[in-house]
């Protein structure tokens, strides 16, 4: 064939170039996180496991690894019941107004974290909900509805409405048709959203400065910390934890996804 | 939305009623704790310290805002041109590369998505800080004698914030790409065209709709982005968020604080109303 459609040369090393650029800090942490020095810095001699021993007995690491892992577990059940909920009722209702609910769904998305940390910073100091397991699930739970909202609509879009009709016709209730005919035709986009949704709040940085201080003290603070105050070699292991756990996450979706497809 | 039925309206109302409780649980966590206080950050701008536009006369008086806001703009701009540059290139390889090829690297692309922002800066201060790896090996190649001053300053925030938003960059581009006809620049070619001809007159006007989905998501994200130029700025070069969160957090000073967040909140739904009549808006989150 004609070859003039093809990336040339010079194009495809910029390219490679640039992938590899993306590829270079996430391939920098592990071998980091083995060092044998007591700084950041590359192994020098051999590797050591120092490091991952320093961490997973430090009760202040621990401590913050489980917060994490609590509040992210509960606020991904709480995105994924009303998110998809939501996502389900705009579907079947497709009306001017809940194409309107689906906008405003999706504005964690677009409005930056900084701004509506002010206003919910605030919102907690009159509650009295800062620092509480139950404000920072509510706001990491709210933020990652727009994920679930997203997949769950995408899976819906490729659903035939007629099935739900005729289950309808058939006298199946409304609790049943969710729970028979149109979860587990849409299994698979809930799951991603719980994904999506888990990670958002395990990686959640910003919204936490403002909403949480002494009592909670969640595993990507207590890294910022560490990088503004001492850059000490446990911060990579930490943020190899991060990177296992998500990598975790997704491993098990692409698992359930390819169980199905056979 | 067309097919609005003319059914009587109570049993309309009865039918929809039970879709509208599968609604109605994250409608309300939506509009309480999302909504309200976000109009709240509004509202404190124009009524702390002393109701009135007193705060956003700073915007023409404040030398401090000005230059944080002038920062702000000139890193966008040259976050978002460079990562156009980069994105293109990647979304041209990967739109011409055969299928199975195209696959690991949208895995390479996609990858950092999935990594924490925390984790990619903390990454970047290893590599360029003074005595980070990229120093390290260039003085051990004696390439240089003197450390290279890679972080805390502007280098370091593009370079973090360039990393972020390739990914973003890549998937509007490669979508539009990928819609174009294959014969075209071969056409082009066939009639005569040079190389660099069929690209600039065929190819890349076809991925206008791509470029222009892909700036304004970066340069939207780049803009309230707080993460990477905090720590890649280390203070000394401060971006609008981060000098939000020290009016805040540090100084408690609401009302300006506020300003500034309102404003940042205000110029990117004014940009995403003037693109939405230039692009199809939900297709670009859609691709996000």
């Amino acid at each position: 064939m004609d070859r003039s459609a093809q990336a040339g040369p010079a194009a495809n090393v910029l390219a490679w170039s640039v992938l590899l650029f993306l590829l270079l800090p996430i391939t920098v942490i592990f071998p980091v996180s083995l060092t044998d020095q007591r700084f950041l810095s590359l192994p020098y001699h051999g590797v050591s496991l120092q490091h991952y021993a320093t961490f997973f007995t430090s009760e202040r690491w621990l401590s913050s690894t489980w917060q994490s892992l609590v509040i992210a577990v509960a606020s991904t059940v709480l995105a994924v019941a009303t998110g998809t909920a939501c996502a389900i009722g705009c579907w079947k209702l497709s009306t001017r107004a809940t194409e309107l609910v689906r906008a405003l769904m999706l504005l964690p998305i677009i409005v930056p974290s900084i701004v509506y940390a002010l206003g919910i910073y605030r919102f907690w100091i009159r509650l009295d909900l800062l620092d509480t397991y139950t404000g920072v699930i509510l706001v990491h739970g709210v933020t990652g509805i727009p994920y679930v909202v997203i997949t769950v609509s995408t899976a819906l879009a490729n659903f035939d409405p007629r099935l739900e009709q005729a289950a309808r016709g058939m006298g199946a209730s409304l609790g049943q048709t969710l729970a028979w005919v149109i979860l587990p035709r849409i299994m698979p986009g809930v799951l991603s959203g719980a994904v999506f949704a888990f990670i958002h709040s395990w990686d959640e940085a910003v919204l936490i400065l403002f909403i949480a201080s002494r009592a909670l003290f969640t595993l990507p603070r207590r890294m910022w910390d560490g990088i503004n105050e001492n850059l000490d070699p446990v911060m990579a292991v930490a943020a190899c934890v991060m990177i296992m756990l998500s990598m975790l996450m997704l491993g098990i979706e692409l698992w359930v996804r390819k169980r199905r497809s056979e | 939305m067309a097919e609005a039925p003319v059914a009587p309206a109570p049993r309309l109302l009865g039918a929809s009623l039970p879709w509208w409780l599968l609604i109605l649980p994250a409608l309300v966590l939506m509009l309480v704790f999302y909504a309200y206080p976000l109009a709240e950050v509004l509202w404190i701008s124009v009524t702390e310290p002393e109701p009135g536009l007193g705060n956003y006369e700073r915007l023409f008086t404040s030398a401090s805002v000005q230059r944080v806001w002038m920062t702000t703009l000139r890193i966008c701009v040259i976050t978002t041109v460079i990562t156009l540059l980069c994105g293109y290139v990647v979304a041209y390889a990967i739109a011409s590369a055969p299928p199975r090829l195209q696959r690991w690297m949208f895995l390479l692309v996609l990858l950092p998505l999935w990594i924490s922002v925390l984790v990619r800066a903390f990454a970047w201060v290893t590599l360029l800080r003074r005595q980070g790896l990229v120093n390290e090996a260039l003085i051990g190649l004696g390439l240089i004698d003197e450390p290279l001053r890679l972080i805390w300053n502007e280098f370091g925030i593009a370079v973090g914030m360039v990393h972020y938003m390739i990914p973003y960059a890549v998937l509007p581009l490669y979508a539009s790409m990928r819609d174009i006809d294959p014969r075209l620049v071969p056409a082009a070619r066939g009639l005569g065209a040079s190389r660099f001809e069929a690209f600039r007159r065929v190819f890349l006007p076809l991925t206008r709709p791509g470029i222009i989905a892909a700036t304004v998501l970066v340069f939207i994200f780049s803009l309230g982005f707080y993460v990477t130029p905090a720590i890649l700025g280390g203070g000394r070069t401060m971006m609008i968020a981060e000098y939000i969160k020290l009016q805040i957090l540090d100084l408690i000073r609401w009302g300006l604080g506020t300003m500034m967040a309102s404003t940042l909140l205000i110029a990117i739904l004014l940009l995403l109303a003037l693109v939405s009549r230039l692009v199809d808006i939900r297709r670009v989150f859609g691709q996000g």
